[in-house]
């Protein structure tokens, strides 16, 4: 019986193709896309002022709303945090990357990889959580500025009202630092990916030129790293729009994005509202991928 | 590729760069280790530095004064389990089917798997939402599950498709030629050779469920899962010593698998499952 079956299955590979791919389908196809298509339906429903009911209709007013002033700020607001933190990760993640990639031994190679691989899959908001310890007022962060006698410039950084607050673990500044550190990994891989193919030899040829090896690492390797660190930018840029854990557990009373969604999902009930700022990342990231993508960053993941 | 020849001529990294590459390691690490410091705090309060004291009571405590934190760690397990079933599942015959034939959208498929991970964690978490309070089902453990395996399933699909690509076409024609039927031929021949992907893809899938949070916080109902727990002392911090003592197991739970996984990977030379 079970090699009828066989014979029958082999005979009709079209048949075996169904079988491999309807599951996955179904699951990734109607559950997944069918919600994605859910959420888009959303948007284009409004939220009645005095009621709060969702009336089922098709508008774009919901979408008006996020050309507020004080959406367009959360907007601005998330967009200046993603590009600095991208920016500071992106200077963070060359050196280790080009250790990696060009100057670690086989095995020790394997052993940074993992060791940074590691941190990428696990503990996210663990890791989260750490900040606020380091960055509590009371906290060890805090006993090494006043260690080195610098407490007054961390007061006055705090001062400063864009990105200060009552405390690191209270602000822009913290928030900045707890993004940086956990979508670091993001950043290092590609750019080593990156490196990872540059041939040696046009490396050798650059210095048998006469070119001095840091004339040879700014015209031969940066500009052929550069779509490493592109590709790590999609993660990092895109990571830190979507977030709501750290502006709620390390931020102020200044909303981002994510933390606008969660309460506008969440307490407000205002659906519609939410679904819409939820397309500004989705929009953001598809105009992203695509310079990205013109820029060769696919290559580099 | 690498021959014994390059690696004599390899470059000497400058001191500075050395310091600055391990330095970023450090770093890396350094935050998590501060977390395991605070373990031993005997500060309820506050979050003192240097430590007032050195107590390990707060171990105990976790262990067993506490019934919700083990409720949560045996949710976060189920969920995560079943989640790697399902993915492990669906990971595996999307891959078999992307390999074994060319179809029309096949390269789609990939990029269908990978966006539950491209696209920021809150999207995923509010389409589901929005689609399961739209159809009137309950927010349970299983809406939790559909949550999860939605990004579980990339990482073993390409783990398992990238030791697919590896293995020659040949084994599974000379098993056949051998006289054994489509399901011998899986069971000796395939399985063997795709099992330490599947577990490499397995304990990845594994990790990420167990400390995921933002789809979590849109799929869940009442449920409170170990990281929905932990998220909960973020914004409100009530147990603070004993939320160290979590944090610390939650880091060896993912740590340790993830470790596995990509000695796994990198001694097969695989790919470690993508990018998140």
């Amino acid at each position: 019986m079970l090699s009828r079956i066989s014979t029958y299955l082999y005979k009709t590979p079209k048949l075996v193709l169904a079988l491999l791919l309807v599951p996955p389908m179904l699951y990734m196809g109607v559950v997944y896309l069918g919600s994605l298509f859910a959420l888009l339906i959303n948007s284009f429903y409004s939220i009645d002022d005095f009621s709060g009911i969702i009336v089922r209709e098709f508008t774009l007013k919901t979408y008006a709303q996020i050309f507020y002033p004080a959406n367009l700020e959360i907007f601005m607001r998330t967009a200046g945090m993603a590009a600095a933190v991208t920016v500071v990760d992106a200077l963070f993640a060359f050196p280790l990357a080009y250790y990696i990639a060009k100057f670690a031994a086989p095995r020790l190679k394997t052993w940074l990889i993992i060791a940074v691989t590691i941190p990428l899959w696990s503990s996210y908001l663990v890791r989260v959580y750490a900040w606020k310890l380091i960055l509590a007022k009371e906290g060890i962060l805090s006993w090494f500025i006043n260690l080195f006698g610098l407490g007054g410039v961390l007061d006055w950084l705090l001062s400063i009202p864009e990105i200060g607050g009552s405390s690191l673990s209270l602000s822009p500044i913290g928030m900045f630092i707890a993004f940086s550190y956990i979508w670091l990994p993001y950043m290092i891989i590609p750019i080593q990916t990156a490196l990872e193919r540059v041939p040696a030899s046009l490396i050798e040829a650059s210095g048998d030129l006469g070119a001095k090896p840091f004339q040879t690492f700014r015209s031969v390797i940066l500009p052929l790293a550069f779509p490493g660190v592109v590709a790590g930018s999609i993660f990092t840029f895109s990571l830190t729009l979507g977030d709501f854990i750290v502006p709620l557990s390390l931020g102020n009373s200044k909303y981002f994005i994510g933390q606008a969604v969660y309460s506008y999902q969440g307490t407000a009930g205002n659906v519609p509202l939410a679904a819409a700022m939820t397309m500004g990342p989705v929009v953001i990231m598809i105009v992203y991928l695509l310079i990205a993508r013109k820029l060769g960053a696919f290559d580099a993941l | 590729m690498r021959s014994n020849s390059t690696d004599s001529t390899r470059p000497k990294a400058t001191l500075g760069l050395k310091l600055a590459a391990f330095g970023t390691i450090l770093f890396l690490y350094g935050p998590m280790l501060v977390i395991f410091l605070y373990t031993f705090t005997p500060e309820e309060a506050t979050y003192t530095f240097p430590l007032p004291g050195f107590t390990t009571k707060w171990y105990g405590v976790a262990l067993f004064e506490r019934p919700d934190l083990w409720r949560a760690l045996i949710l976060s397990v189920q969920v995560a389990g079943i989640s790697t079933l399902v993915a492990l599942i669906l990971g595996t015959l999307a891959a078999a089917a992307v390999y074994r034939s060319n179809f029309f959208g096949r390269e789609s498929i990939s990029f269908l798997l990978i966006l539950p991970i491209a696209l920021p964690g809150i999207v995923t978490g509010i389409a589901l939402r929005t689609a399961i309070g739209g159809l009137d089902i309950p927010f349970s453990f299983w809406t939790i599950v559909i949550g999860h395996a939605t990004f579980c399933v990339v990482v073993v699909y390409n783990n398992v498709l990238a030791r697919f690509r590896r293995m020659s076409g040949s084994v599974i024609e000379a098993s056949m030629d051998l006289g054994a039927n489509s399901f011998q031929t899986f069971r000796y021949v395939v399985l063997p050779n795709i099992a330490t992907a599947l577990l490499a893809g397995g304990m990845l899938a594994f990790a990420l469920s167990f400390d995921e949070v933002i789809v979590t916080t849109f799929t869940a109902g009442q449920q409170t899962t170990l990281p929905i727990w932990i998220f909960s002392q973020l914004v409100r911090p009530r147990d603070r010593p004993v939320t160290n003592v979590v944090a610390t197991i939650v880091i060896l739970i993912t740590l340790l698998p993830i470790f596995f996984a990509q000695k796994l990977s990198a001694d097969s030379s695989d790919t470690e499952g993508g990018s998140k």
